[in-house]
């Protein structure tokens, strides 16, 4: 007999089981659908194509009238059911009531709303149905500023469909990189680069406050205080299970409608399925798993026994030129082994992540061909080990003789492209080595192999080895750590000449074999981020040791020392009462006069350094960078003003410099002396840079040291002037900052180079001097503040973030 | 096990960590660049160095005082024959939430 089915969604999830049901027992059921969109099943999956106007909607739709009509499917489109009445067994609709025998609900899911200010003002959409994407497309006609919050699947999908419209696009995204949900960072990092060379803004960490406007929506407002304006913003941050309908009718309900492994509901002649239900847990987004689901689904309304298991599921983003592939579980965890490969010439990025011999995960940027291939590995469990060595190079790859590399490269044939920046193959680089180039050196003058990215490196030297035997020498360079095979000089150079403005543009960009360096490579590369790029990348506390992230330095009982600056060492009664008053309240063990003319209070709690320097900063004091790789102090004598030898306004000098020079990083500590006659009592000859004032003029030696290694200073030149004294010292730190390996003292660092080098550009060269100063003003522009005044804000930072003495003790 | 809620996980910075205070002494709460959150003493075996003042880098960490690296999903030191002790935690609902009857069961010890 046939019973009556009333399915409320007109979903691809219940199109699915409609489908299933007619091909299976046409005349089992009567069928009533509803559908609050008034229109009935479409591929949603493809509103992106529809949205950047590679599709339509006539394209899309999967069940038209006529489909509906032949199947004998009554139609309430357009019409939002108000209420199940389990008792009577029937769904009011809002033109009237339905009895069911079985009742479906796939419901979808609703886009989550962030609750900001403004998230009701016009001009503010969700991306969820064809609706929203004739919204979008109506506004993208008008052009202007489009703001797309959530960079997940759907918010980049519309941010790429946006900017195809015309419409200038920023897309906010709270989490550290795009789709971390599906991505890991170095993946995400390259997904980024495509999307902003196609003019997309992105910005990650960002956390939207307010939506401004005042009959419609204007702007946005970030929690750094940025301001965004934006004709649209489209609200893409999530969705979250449709289950108001259930909630009302009291079935169970916990994140979704609570269903059994056969789609049923706690009362059993309800059922749900798609992207509203919960199952063991689980939610769906994906659209594999609601087909599995719909099968399920209209075999148990024909009673006819099947269970629904959790699968895995893989992603692809649908942006054309994107080309992305996830599946699996890619976290770390105990027991997994990563396996990376990164091709960074063509801008791709693998990453399988295995367990027990077995493939778990696999991220995949820029080449996806093989993702099936894997996905197909994680699917059945598929045990790895015989392949491992070649498992990430695909299924072309296997089946072969895993062999050694250099054997691995004899057998290449002599077009393979080696270097792939230059479009260097085999048979020209076997060619030059024939033809006299016997190093590293000469095949790359020969051949440019190598010259680019270098990360062909090993291949070309491999290559040399083959080619020449015993007579070629690797030469021994010294990589910065084992997470990479470059000196700090070549990641210095590749920085900036290929314009690597993220820690992830350089993991990716110079072959790091690590998610995030370790704590020798990123300290050096955050530096030399930051010093070459001031505007585009801000200093990561993250990457720095402990002191100069807790701007303080750490003592060995844990607790740590704060020394406030007192410029050119000069202080006064006011200075001193306020240090005197801090020492007492904070109860200071030790304070000690440093050999760079401070005050320094040993001793100080960790909790206690946002109050102190709070307490200091009323009374004028700032950070005296004791902890930094930056300047630290400009020593003085008392000069012309008391002395009488000075020759010049020697305290003065140190002053100014040391406001000029404030706050800037270095490679590592800088230390400066200036004295005011040859009797040097600011011990200025064995600084970094030390100023010895005569009274012609100011001799400026640099080069110093009185560590480690004692070193008078060598003279960099003489100059008449204040000024020239000022703007020579300015251009010599900027160049050691442009330049030097992280943790080399300036004195190693010109050793390095040369005097004469650097005589050349900073004395000489009047506009290298000139480029030289106006760099660093640039950067100072950012980095001159004091880091105490912004720290002592945000005091809770610094405290345990819970204190659980009581209950851990129970 | 008894999970305690100790804040949100964007309290610690992506390769940051937190300290909690406990009856025992500090404990770390380390979270990931990929999001991964772990917890351990915050006590160094070999000079009592703080590991939550240290750089979080892949899945380890670096103590501040002598570069001693510790696995956080395992507690094992690189190289060296020494462990810290891990906790189990999760993150439910954006909160890290630790087990009390580990913490507990150290403080017992």
């Amino acid at each position: 007999m046939t019973q009556k089915l009333v399915i409320i969604g007109a979903g691809m999830a219940s199109g699915r089981v409609i489908e299933h049901l007619v091909e299976t027992d046409p005349d089992a059921f009567d069928i009533t659908l509803f559908n609050a969109e008034p229109r009935g099943n479409y591929n949603r999956i493809m509103l992106s194509p529809v949205l950047s106007g590679e599709k339509t909607y006539a394209d899309i739709v999967t069940h038209d009238d006529d489909w509906y009509v032949a199947h004998g499917v009554t139609c309430r489109f357009g019409e939002a059911v108000t209420r199940i009445d389990r008792d009577a067994k029937v769904v009011e609709g809002a033109n009237g009531p339905v009895p069911y025998d079985k009742l479906v609900i796939a419901t979808g899911s609703a886009p989550f709303i962030i609750p900001v200010e403004g998230k009701d003002l016009p001009g503010v959409i969700t991306y969820r149905d064809l609706d929203d994407t004739n919204a979008m497309i109506e506004a993208a006609d008008a052009g202007g500023k489009a703001v797309v919050i959530g960079g997940g699947l759907l918010g980049l999908e519309a941010a790429a469909g946006l900017a195809e419209r015309g419409m200038d696009v920023t897309v906010l995204h709270l989490m550290g990189h795009l789709m971390e949900r599906q991505l890991d960072e170095a993946a995400g990092y390259l997904l980024r680069r495509d999307l902003e060379k196609r003019g997309i803004t992105i910005r990650t960490q960002a956390s939207t406050v307010a939506i401004l406007g005042e009959d419609r929506v204007e702007g946005v407002l970030l929690e750094d205080n940025t301001g965004l304006e934006a004709d649209l913003v489209v609200m893409a941050v999530g969705i979250r299970p449709e289950t108001r309908l259930a909630t009302d009718a009291a079935l169970d309900v916990g994140r979704g409608i609570s269903v059994s492994a056969q789609m049923q509901t706690s009362d059993p002649d309800i059922f749900a399925v798609g992207e509203c239900i919960e199952f063991d847990g689980h939610l769906f987004g994906l659209v594999a798993p609601l087909y599995d689901q719909a099968k399920v689904l209209a075999q148990s309304l024909l009673d006819d026994g099947a269970a629904f298991v959790v699968k895995d599921t893989a992603t692809k983003l649908k942006v054309t030129g994107c080309d992305l592939f996830s599946a699996g579980d890619f976290a770390e965890a105990p027991g997994r082994e990563d396996i990376v490969l990164r091709d960074p010439g063509r801008g791709i990025y693998k990453r399988l992540v295995i367990e027990d011999d077995r493939l778990v995960g696999a991220v995949m940027y820029g080449d996806t061909a093989d993702g099936n291939w894997f996905f197909g590995m994680i699917k059945d469990g598929t045990d790895i080990s015989e392949m491992r060595e070649t498992l990430i190079f695909g299924p072309a790859y296997q089946g072969g003789d895993t062999a050694d590399p250099l054997s691995a490269v004899a057998v290449l044939p002599p077009d393979a492209e080696i270097c792939g920046c230059n479009g260097v193959c085999k048979g020209t680089i076997v060619d030059a080595i024939a033809g006299g180039a016997t190093d590293l050196g000469g095949v790359r003058a020969a051949t440019k192999a190598s010259a680019s990215c270098g990360t062909c490196t090993g291949l070309v030297e491999q290559l040399l080895q083959v080619t020449l035997g015993d007579a070629f020498e690797a030469p021994a360079v010294q990589p910065i750590c084992g997470c990479c095979e470059l000196t700090h000089e070549d990641v210095r150079r590749l920085i900036k000449s290929r314009e690597l403005k993220s820690q992830a543009a350089v993991w990716q960009e110079l072959g790091w074999t690590t998610p995030n360096g370790c704590h020798v490579c990123r300290p050096a590369v955050n530096f030399y981020l930051l010093a070459d790029w001031p505007l585009e990348y801000r200093d990561d506390p993250q990457s720095r040791f402990v002191n100069e992230r807790k701007h303080a330095n750490i003592q060995k009982d844990g607790t740590f020392s704060v020394v406030p600056r007192m410029w050119g060492g000069i202080t006064n009664p006011t200075e001193l009462r306020a240090i005197a008053d801090a020492a007492d309240k904070y109860n200071v063990p030790t304070v000690k006069v440093t050999g760079g003319q401070r005050i320094d209070l040993l001793g100080v709690r960790g909790e206690d350094l946002p109050f102190i320097w709070a307490d200091l900063n009323k009374a004028g004091l700032v950070s005296g960078h004791a902890y930094s790789k930056g300047l630290r102090t400009v020593k003085t004598c008392v000069g012309t003003d008391h002395c009488r030898f000075g020759t010049q306004d020697s305290t003065g000098l140190g002053i100014k410099l040391e406001q000029v020079l404030w706050g800037s990083w270095t490679p590592h500590k800088v230390k400066l002396g200036v004295s005011g006659c040859p009797r040097n009592c600011a011990e200025a000859t064995c600084k970094d840079v030390g100023i010895v004032c005569v009274d012609s003029g100011y001799q400026v030696g640099v080069a110093g040291a009185a560590g480690m290694d004692v070193k008078e200073t060598e003279r960099l030149c003489d100059v008449v002037t204040e000024a020239e004294a000022i703007d020579v010292t300015i251009a010599f730190v900027q160049l050691y900052r442009e330049n030097a390996k992280y943790l080399d003292r300036p004195y190693k660092w010109v050793a390095k180079v040369g005097l004469d080098w650097v005589k050349e550009r900073v004395v000489n060269d009047l506009d290298e001097r000139a480029r030289l100063i106006a760099a660093f003003e640039l950067s100072q522009s950012i980095y001159r503040r004091d880091p105490w005044a912004e720290h002592a804000r945000r005091a809770q930072a610094f405290q345990p973030m819970a204190d659980l003495s009581l209950e851990a003790a129970e | 096990m008894s999970w305690i809620d100790i804040g949100p996980v964007g309290d610690i910075p992506l390769r940051g960590a937190r300290k909690v205070r406990t009856a025992m002494g500090c404990v770390a709460v380390f979270r990931t660049g990929e999001n991964q959150v772990f917890a351990a003493t915050d006590t160094c075996p070999h000079r009592g160095g703080p590991l939550s003042e240290g750089i979080v880098h892949g899945t380890g960490v670096t103590c501040p005082l002598h570069n001693w690296v510790f696995d956080l999903q395992t507690g094992q030191a690189r190289g060296e024959d020494a462990a810290i002790t891990t906790f189990p935690v999760q993150v439910r609902d954006g909160r890290i939430l630790i087990d009390g009857a580990k913490l507990a069961a150290r403080s017992a010890a």
